[in-house]
């Protein structure tokens, strides 16, 4: 089952995609049977979140995109509740900055309490999926904690959406075809096939130092492609069997700035 | 998660506790020339931080457990602000407007002497950050660029610092932390740890105590495994 959480006509909902509407309009079934269009609602991200928990580096073209050797051991990275949004929201980026970007990944959300997991029985522990998109701005790294959370961590920077996709409705998780397209055009494209550090490995990994939780989440990592975002950008990622994440970028004076 | 209530608003933590590394100039001091050269190539320019997720949080009595085939945990402690309004983009002159009120913060690490990657493994194992004993409101501490810690090891006094040497201030960093990242109430920003980190082993207990702020114990044991 796919499952998205709305805010609409003044209250928070649970809606399901209406198969009877048009594609085009995102057409939603809310819990209390009225039927609505995905312009009509705001999305909020589909499930409550946890401990988002972030993989740098997990593709091996990306890796060697930015020009990294492989590693022995997952670069994880933590992200805040505040940099949280969901379907069709709006990113900022600075003015002056030379390059921001998107990353399409596969979100693992956690179903059951895992600690000291085998990789054996790691899946178990998995609720379901979603896609995300976890925004960077490289012109703020710094070789302190890289990563770090100015250059990762910024409000609207992590998207997740629109739907939370039960387990049992993604047979393979080890076999998804991501793709972004930037206004439309194709600029990133992979397959989790060629994650380094697949979902068992990383729960294992995750789960034999810290005790992960419902509602957590393993943002995966990103393939090759990125590319630099500007103000009016229209962002969409994609997963199969996921749906379509779109995110528009805005400058500093959508905000006052 | 450990729930700490307490009797102003905004009444509860979210969970959500942010860290921050080298603020304190004993950190810089202790890394020296380190900071100028490789990996790091130069000192930070912006706050680091770190996130302690909900699975290390931990009140005062609470035990703290040592993992499996490690000797000693260094302790870190610091001055935790509460927020109590929602904090986006504040000038430093009203930033601590922004704040509820303060606690002790116990940034617990497993040693490591590289800052470069973050060092989740090192950071946020289970119970790695207890808080308290409260939430003492803002009012009760007239000046906190000027509060010392004091730190005990089974009653002896192994560490004593204090916020005046803080590389930011409280109201400096959350004036630029605040520039890309919303708090919101409940939040926690934990200052910066002073250098060197005093080390605990399984048995010891660590006693944290600053005025008006109380003591936060806690245990360190041995991990079940």
């Amino acid at each position: 089952m796919m499952r998205a959480r709305v805010a609409f006509s003044g209250a928070i909902h649970t809606a399901t995609p209406d198969r009877e509407g048009l594609p085009d309009r995102e057409p939603l079934l809310l819990d209390d049977g009225r039927l609505v269009t995905g312009e009509e609602v705001v999305w909020l991200p589909p499930f409550e979140v946890g401990t988002i928990i972030a993989l740098g580096l997990n593709y091996a073209d990306h890796a060697k995109e930015l020009a990294f050797n492989s590693q022995e051991e997952p670069l994880v990275f933590l992200k805040g509740p505040g940099s949280l949004l969901g379907h069709r929201g709006t990113t900022r980026r600075p003015a002056g900055v030379k390059f921001m970007h998107y990353e399409c990944e596969l979100a693992v959300v956690i179903g059951r309490r895992a600690k000291n997991v085998s990789r054996a029985a790691a899946m178990q522990h998995v609720a379901g999926y979603c896609i995300a998109n976890d925004y960077a701005i490289r012109d703020y790294l710094e070789n302190w904690y890289r990563p770090n959370l100015r250059v990762k961590n910024r409000d609207g920077g992590t998207v997740l959406g629109p739907w939370f996709v039960d387990a049992a409705d993604v047979p393979d998780p080890s076999n998804l075809e991501l793709r972004t397209f930037l206004n439309g055009e194709l600029t990133q494209q992979g397959n989790t096939r060629d994650l380094i550090f697949d979902i068992p490995c990383l729960i294992e990994y995750l789960s034999a130092f810290m005790t992960l939780a419902p509602g957590d989440v393993i943002l995966t990592g990103t393939p090759e492609g990125v590319a630099n975002v500007m103000p009016g950008d229209e962002i969409a990622c994609e997963i199969d069997g996921l749906g379509r994440l779109v995110n528009t970028i805005v400058a500093d004076e959508s905000f006052g700035r | 998660m450990c729930s700490i209530p307490f009797e102003i608003a905004p009444f509860r933590l979210t969970g959500a506790v942010y860290g921050t590394l080298l603020n304190h100039r004993s950190a810089l001091t202790e890394l020296g020339d380190k900071a100028a050269q490789p990996p790091y190539n130069a000192p930070p320019r912006a706050p680091v931080l770190y996130i302690k997720p909900r699975n290390t949080l931990a009140a005062s009595g609470d035990a703290v457990e040592i993992p499996a085939g490690m000797s000693e945990l260094e302790v870190g402690p610091c001055l935790g602000l509460v927020i109590g309004r929602t904090a986006c983009r504040v000038p430093e002159e009203a930033a601590l407007h922004h704040v509820a009120g303060y606690l002790i913060v116990n940034d617990v690490s497993v040693p490591h002497d590289t800052f470069y990657r973050p060092s989740i493994r090192f950071k946020a194992r289970d119970g790695f950050c207890p808080l308290g004993p409260a939430v003492v409101p803002r009012e009760a501490i007239v000046d906190p660029d000027a509060l010392t810690l004091r730190t005990y090891v089974d009653g002896l006094l192994v560490q004593t610092s204090s916020t005046a040497d803080l590389v930011r201030s409280a109201a400096r960093l959350l004036a630029d932390v605040t520039d890309f990242m919303t708090l919101i109430p409940g939040d926690v920003l934990a200052l910066g740890v002073a250098r060197p980190a005093p080390r605990v082993r399984a048995g010891q207990r660590v006693d944290i105590v600053a005025d008006a702020l109380g003591t936060l114990s806690n245990e360190f044991v041995k991990a079940a495994r």
